[in-house]
């Protein structure tokens, strides 16, 4: 039998498997099919693990012949090469870590082990997610579904391709600042970043432990909700990680529906490529047609959140990647890419004896003012809306040469990622070219059901998710 | 601020890295050009205000400290590419003391 990968969500594969019109096993089988024929041009993934992915169905198939509920269960799902998955080779797209094989599960991981997925890989992404676009990974860069010459964006950037090519059913990322929505928007798919210690980071190759936050890469708000309702909650293993209350969100964001305030700050559309600009004006017009109120707001100049970002992220990693000895795990220092030094030396000359008060500590003093600014601006409106990146994707081979690539690409998203905010990108049409261009809506901390109903109402009236990349190579 | 001038092999040094001659030249104009960019936060008046190291509020979280089921031995190990009777075996640094 055929099953159409490309216009199945979470919502209807659960309700297709509940009424047997295909079982776990023939769902693999495709998924697996679709990868070994894409991924010699793509490059998604860093490991698929196909022996897993059956083994994890033929259970799915026992347990929902015997009634078992489990939320995810029976769903193919890709996950990004830095979580770690026990018995699994968890590499973080670093040839550092090129034959480590995690001993334990990722908080994340076990959660999604425990709803019941099917693991089909591990995905591509940005070497220790260093940068936006995966053209730092030593595994190669991936490739965009929607024009296989241009990148997927990044860090997450296997992720989002693996999903865009329907290699996958859900993808999960994590974003320090711009990786899941970034990748979400270049690929026409729906990208969530959770507020910080909303998903717990236990597990996770470490990036910036301040702002890292995993989060599911799908192509419905409601995907998105019903994910998020496994992954978030409370870690004993994490200690930055809230115990704050988990919404129902999928749920509770078709509830909402009350007229909101839109926050749009002029400083977010100012650099960002016409075309762009254009197609999140014509998304905000929707949203103001379905009752919801526009205030322009003035907020922080999004530029100082790029040097802010750069010296509070560098210095993290050059702290976080101090644990690479090549003694217990992974190879040795002289496996690290060039990225990586960059940036571990970047951050060490930051944090250096001398320098710590004129870069690390003021980075964190001017954190603290943005932080000010965003709440000063939710006492005024419910959300903020703006583009999700300046451009559409690139050409392979655009990035190189440029060290803050990834920091200029990001800029729309590293204030909102250094406040710990939360934030969606959502599809808001194409570029003349047929590129997919995305919207975000950022909600103050723990505001999950705000952005996601204001996401889901947008997503009713327009649909871009059910477009479909017209996968062609040369 | 004035302009600053990074040593890329001292700074490589510190971070226990390894670079070739010709990556120094690039990396000392690549982090020079870095920092003297994030340089632009001088802008902004930051007397009296507090730094953030923790976005959530989140103050002083501590757990029991309890006896709980960890990793084995052999799974601790497994990664390592050098072990001896249950341990790791780690680089020789103090190899002068030893031959005194």
């Amino acid at each position: 039998m055929t099953i159409d990968l490309h216009s199945l969500t979470i919502t209807s594969a659960k309700k297709a498997l509940k009424e047997k019109k295909f079982s776990v096993v023939e769902l693999t089988k495709a998924y697996l099919e679709k990868i070994k024929i894409l991924e010699p041009k793509l490059n998604s993934f860093v490991t698929v693990t196909e022996e897993r992915a059956l083994a994890d169905a033929r259970k799915a198939d026992e347990l929902l012949a015997q009634g078992e509920t489990k939320p995810l269960l029976g769903l193919p799902f890709s996950v990004k090469d830095n979580f770690s998955t026990m018995g699994i080779r968890t590499t973080a797209s670093a040839k550092v870590l090129d034959d480590y094989v995690a001993p334990y599960n990722a908080t994340v991981s076990q959660k999604l082990i425990d709803a019941g997925i099917v693991l089909l890989g591990k995905t591509n992404m940005d070497a220790w997610a260093h940068g936006s676009s995966t053209e730092t990974s030593d595994y190669g860069p991936s490739r965009n579904p929607w024009d296989t010459h241009r990148l997927p964006g990044g860090s997450s950037g296997g992720a989002a391709s693996s999903l865009a090519a329907s290699e996958c059913l859900a993808a999960i990322g994590s974003e320090t600042a711009g990786s899941v929505r970034g990748p979400a928007s270049w690929c026409g798919l729906v990208g969530f970043k959770p507020t910080y210690g909303r998903v717990s980071r236990y597990g996770v190759i470490a990036m910036a432990s301040s702002t890292d936050s995993p989060g599911p890469i799908t192509k419905t708000v409601e995907d998105a909700a019903l994910v998020l309702e496994v992954l978030a909650g409370h870690d004993p293993m994490d200690a930055t990680s809230s115990t704050k209350e988990i919404k129902p969100y999928a749920k509770r964001m078709k509830e909402l529906t009350k007229p909101m305030t839109i926050g749009i700050s002029d400083d977010y559309f100012t650099g960002v490529d016409k075309e762009v600009v254009a197609k999140v004006e014509e998304g905000i017009k929707v949203l103001e047609k379905k009752g919801h109120k526009i205030k322009k707001i003035n907020l922080f100049e999004p530029k100082y959140a790029i040097d802010v970002y750069t010296i509070l992220q560098r210095s993290e990693v050059s702290s976080n990647l101090g644990r690479m000895d090549g003694i217990r795990f992974g190879n040795e220092r002289t496996f690290f890419g060039e990225e990586a030094k960059r940036r571990i030396m970047l951050g060490t000359y930051a944090l250096s004896s001398g320098y710590y008060d004129a870069f690390y500590r003021k980075a964190q003093k001017v954190r603290t003012i943005i932080i000010q600014d965003f709440e000063k601006a939710f006492t005024e409106v419910d959300v903020i809306l703006g583009p999700t990146l300046p451009a559409t994707a690139p050409k392979v081979g655009e990035t190189k040469n440029n060290p803050m690539y990834g920091e200029v690409m990001d800029v729309l998203t590293e204030p909102s990622s250094i406040a710990g905010l939360c934030g969606i990108n959502v599809p808001v049409g194409f570029s003349s070219n047929r590129l997919p261009i995305g919207m975000q809506i950022i909600g103050p901390q723990f505001g999950e059901e705000t952005i996601l109903a204001m996401a889901y109402q947008y997503e009713q009236e327009t649909e871009f998710w059910k477009e479909k990349p017209n996968l062609q190579f040369d | 601020m004035a302009d600053i001038k990074i040593n890329a092999k001292k700074v490589a040094k510190l971070a226990k890295l390894f670079i070739t001659d010709e990556e120094e030249k690039m990396l000392d104009t690549q982090l020079e050009a870095t920092i003297n960019h994030v340089k632009s936060l001088d802008d902004i008046n930051t007397d009296h205000i507090v730094g953030t190291n923790e976005v959530t509020d989140l103050k002083n979280v501590a757990r029991e400290d309890e006896v709980r089921p960890s990793l084995s031995q052999a799974d601790a190990l497994k990664n390592a590419k050098k072990t001896y009777n249950g341990f790791f075996v780690v680089p020789v640094i103090i190899e002068e003391a030893i031959e005194q």
